[in-house]
């Protein structure tokens, strides 16, 4: 079995490019020139640079104590949260600039949901120059004022979505009709392993720095470089792309993926896109994806502004379709519960979308031997709010 | 027999009008169609409306939102169908976005247009290549015909792919853009619609995309077979209803 992407696009049946003759041109210039850009050592030289002195990598593969003792396994935590701007999006930014520079792109666009990819993009904008429009729906920019208030700091324009839903699945929307519009000068930096083809293979290749790390820490650690299990929350696919994609093809490492099931998979609040969704096209990618029985794509529900998008990258489709990797759905309220565990057993106060990933450990009983990796793709500063609304602290 | 072939074989400049199947009110799809003829228009294309329709502007996602809000779905838009044959003789196009389609299953899609006397469908994000692999077995079967765009971007190459692989007309998207965004067409337009046509390809072509007027029309068929026209119509219905089709028929034809 192939658990990686075949040269048509497709993760077994998933992915393709599903997109009008209009976009044609932007990406195929971009499947052209991807893999080749990518392999140029200039390009690996300064993209590994930056990831180091800028982004702060490696990020740690911390040793969980406490909260391997509680769950009597091997907790090892994967730091994206201590990057630079506090989550593991920046990796992808940093690569799709520098892509966008080698095709002499000047302008760039980014959609964004909790505001993380758009703070990202707006901060490799700022280091490069480039100017900078943001798509957010209008009623996450109500919500997330911070991250608003943060791009804006960083230079970049932020455009409300004000079409459909105006959440991230109208952002996204408003960010391909522009590109749509602006044919020539303009690179469209998707926030996650979502997308036509090629995106999201560029994607999880930036992200893909995540499992390189793991294994080489893991050996410093553990003596191998493969764990038992590697567990990451899944919104469009990006950190559990990366921290999966070097154990893709090796059936020893388990994969595990956390849905946000919102208020509950059946209570018609949920994001759990491998339960509730079905086959369908999605931004231009064939995928799995919440939908009517007519086709019409509807709006999830998470507490957690990064797992609220009603698809899901089409590796992940194929990992669920095959089996691959486990899914597992996760409530707003087991979510919540992990995350302040998290904050009294190690001192790290996660993202929500992390926080997700981090009730797996109430969901499922690992072996004491067992080596989990998990994960925290974020930190939880921007989520403060929800946090204190939540506990009423 | 398809009635897209025939009337492009017709010696004058085509009118074609899209509209969004449910806007303003539900029931509305036949009166406009049957208006919409009785004016004088060429060809229509009814929207199938979707929830993201990726290659539209403000107007038609406004008008798709409502006619999903209204109740319109394929099994309604099928229905509301069913009987116009009986009143309308024109080539009727349905243009929506794949996913429905898929979910309905392409077959089975494809079988009703031909049961009602649908003659093409437009389906902006269904590429070239997949039809050409996957679907182009299943439209000729039900003698559906499939009808691609070409922009300004797109090359000299592909182009002439998407003539080999096309039998109706192949649609002309004005200028780099979502619907319903320009104003007006300049040098650059005109010497794309002159490049076009000078390829002479064997589909005739028909543009869309920022027709809103008898202007844009006019500059539009001066190179090409005939003008879609959507946004604006869409505001006109938004304005004023379905009774008055006839007078902005009229206008554009002058
Ligand atoms: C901290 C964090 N984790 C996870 C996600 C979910 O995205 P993905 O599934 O692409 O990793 C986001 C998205 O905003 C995020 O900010």
């Amino acid at each position: 079995m192939n658990y990686n992407i075949n040269e048509k696009g497709y993760y077994g049946e998933f992915g393709g490019a599903y997109i009008p003759e209009m976009l044609y041109p932007n990406v195929e210039e971009l499947r052209q020139n991807y893999l080749k850009v990518m392999a140029e050592p200039e390009f690996q030289k300064e993209f590994n640079q930056l990831l180091k002195d800028y982004v702060g990598r490696p990020s740690p593969l911390y040793f969980a104590k406490r909260l391997s003792k509680k769950y009597n396994t091997k907790v090892y935590l994967k730091r994206e949260d201590l990057n630079h701007t506090g989550a593991h999006k920046i990796n992808n930014t940093i690569g799709q600039i520098l892509m966008a520079k080698r095709l002499g792109k000047h302008r760039i666009i980014a959609e964004t949901g909790a505001g993380q990819h758009g703070v990202a993009t707006a901060t490799v904008c700022a280091l490069m120059g480039l100017e900078c429009i943001v798509y957010m729906g209008e009623i996450d920019i109500a919500r997330q004022a911070p991250n608003v208030a943060r791009m804006k700091m960083l230079g970049a324009t932020v455009v409300p979505a004000l079409s459909g839903s105006r959440t991230l699945k109208d952002a996204t929307n408003e960010a391909i009709r522009d590109w749509i519009n602006n044919p020539v000068d303009t690179h469209y930096i998707i926030g996650s392993v979502v997308g036509p083809h090629p995106y999201p293979d560029m994607v999880a290749r930036f992200q893909a720095v995540v499992s390189e790390e793991i294994q080489w820490q893991l050996q410093e650690h553990e003596g191998k470089t493969n764990p038992d299990y590697v567990v990451a929350c899944v919104g469009g696919g990006s950190n559990a792309a990366g921290a999966y994609y070097h154990f893709l093809e090796n059936t020893d490492v388990k994969l595990i993926a956390i849905e946000a099931a919102g208020l509950g998979v059946d209570s018609g609040e949920s994001a759990a896109t491998s339960v509730l969704g079905k086959e369908g096209i999605i931004h231009g990618s064939k995928t799995l994806l919440m939908q009517t029985n007519d086709g019409q794509i509807t709006e999830p529900y998470s507490i957690s502004a990064g797992l609220d998008y009603p698809g899901v990258g089409p590796m992940h489709a194929h990992l669920y379709k095959t089996g691959r990797a486990e899914f597992i759905a996760i409530t707003d309220d087991q979510a919540m519960n992990a995350g302040l565990e998290l904050c009294k057993l190690e001192g790290i106060i996660p993202a929500i979308e992390s926080s997700h990933a981090l009730a797996v450990f109430e969901q499922k009983k690992f072996q004491p031997e067992d080596v989990v990796v998990l994960s925290l793709s974020g930190r939880g500063d921007k989520d403060l709010q929800n946090y204190i609304d939540y506990f009423k602290f | 027999m398809n009635r897209i072939p025939t009337k492009l074989k017709e010696d004058k400049k085509l009118l074609s009008i899209y509209f969004t199947a449910g806007y303003p009110s539900l029931d509305d799809t036949t009166t406009i169609i049957q208006n919409l003829e009785k004016s004088g228009v060429d060809m229509i294309e009814i929207g199938l409306p979707f929830s993201d329709p990726l290659a539209d502007g403000p107007t038609i996602q406004a008008s798709s939102t409502q006619a999903l809000k209204n109740g319109m779905t394929t099994e309604v838009l099928f229905d509301q169908l069913k009987d116009i044959r009986k009143t309308v003789s024109i080539p009727l196009i349905i243009m929506g976005y794949f996913n429905p389609m898929l979910q309905y299953g392409v077959e089975d899609f494809c079988k009703k247009c031909q049961e009602i006397g649908i003659d093409g469908l437009i389906i902006p994000d269904l590429p070239v290549d997949v039809y050409h692999e996957q679907y182009k077995a299943i439209f000729e079967k039900y003698g559906i015909i499939n009808v691609f765009l070409i922009t300004p971007q797109t090359s000299m190459e592909r182009i002439h792919f998407i003539d080999s692989i096309s039998n109706g007309f192949i649609y002309m998207v004005s200028s780099a853009s979502v619907t319903g965004s320009s104003s007006g067409f300049g040098e650059e337009q005109t010497n794309y619609f002159k490049r076009i046509a000078d390829m002479q390809l064997n589909n005739p072509q028909v543009i869309g995309f920022g027709i809103s007027n008898n202007e844009t029309f006019i500059q539009a068929t001066a190179h090409a077979k005939g003008a879609i026209i959507g946004s604006a119509f869409i505001k006109h219905l938004t304005n004023k209803g379905v009774s008055q089709i006839d007078s902005f028929v009229k206008n554009i034809l002058n």
